[in-house]
């Protein structure tokens, strides 16, 4: 009886909340504001770019700039 | 029971998603789509269905091009009609005072048309011939060599419906 309500507790949430949608092309209106720009900031960029340097030793790998239109 | 779990999460995730429409496939309703806008006669036309958003740089760039088409063929039984999924209102109106056009632009405010003709890519345009079926698909704009080939295939388009109506 307890595993089968562990069951249900698990799997009903699992079933019924899924988070996760597919974003429509046409749906994308926010995605590609300026503010979703992963290079929308320069000095954020080389502060986070400082740390990844520091933690491993390696720079660089920023190369895919734009806004999530995934326009053509 | 973990199958039918997993197929909940798998339509949870994608929702209902209509299938892209394809050449050779009718075009739906315009009329019945809710568009907000004048929709101009496309009877006996040959039309170009054009999705675009205020958002998207693709568009944007095909705009010029996409005007010179209409210019070109509109007195020879050609439509253009432009339609906008933007969210907001104000967003397509901006861009339409940025970036004037002279075709006939709809605004599909709910996005129900775009839905239902299922695109896969911004912007996208559908040709149809004088029936309203679909003949030609484009998805994305590749400067230049979209709007050559549009330009061929709405010459092609025009001069088959010059030909039916000739007795």
């Amino acid at each position: 009886m307890k595993r089968c309500f562990v069951l249900i507790l698990v799997v009903l949430p699992l079933v019924f909340l899924p988070a996760c949608t597919a974003v429509k092309p046409w749906q994308r209106g926010n995605l590609a504001e300026y503010g979703m720009r992963p290079d929308r900031d320069p000095l954020d960029i080389s502060l986070r770019e400082h740390i990844f340097f520091t933690r491993e030793a390696a720079a660089g790998g920023r190369g895919v700039g734009g806004g999530g239109c995934g326009c053509n | 029971m973990g199958a039918v779990a997993a197929a909940a999460l798998v339509v949870g995730a994608n929702g209902a998603y209509a299938g892209p429409l394809k050449v050779g496939d009718p075009f739906p309703s315009l009329q019945k789509a809710g568009l907000k806008g004048v929709l101009p006669d496309t009877a006996g036309k040959v039309v170009l269905v054009d999705f675009w958003a205020s958002w998207c740089g693709p568009c944007k760039r095909s705009f010029p091009a996409m005007d010179a088409l209409y210019r070109q063929f509109k007195d020879r039984g050609f439509v253009l009609l432009a339609i906008s999924v933007d969210e907001k209102e104000k967003d397509m109106e901006q861009f339409l005072k940025d970036h004037p056009v002279s075709f006939p632009i709809l605004h599909d405010a709910r996005q129900k048309l775009a839905e239902s003709a299922g695109i896969e890519a911004m912007p996208t345009s559908f040709l149809l011939d004088g029936k309203g079926k679909i003949v030609a698909v484009h998805k994305g704009f590749n400067e230049d060599e979209t709007a050559e080939l549009l330009k061929k295939e709405i010459e092609a388009q025009l001069g088959t419906v010059r030909k039916e109506k000739t007795p």
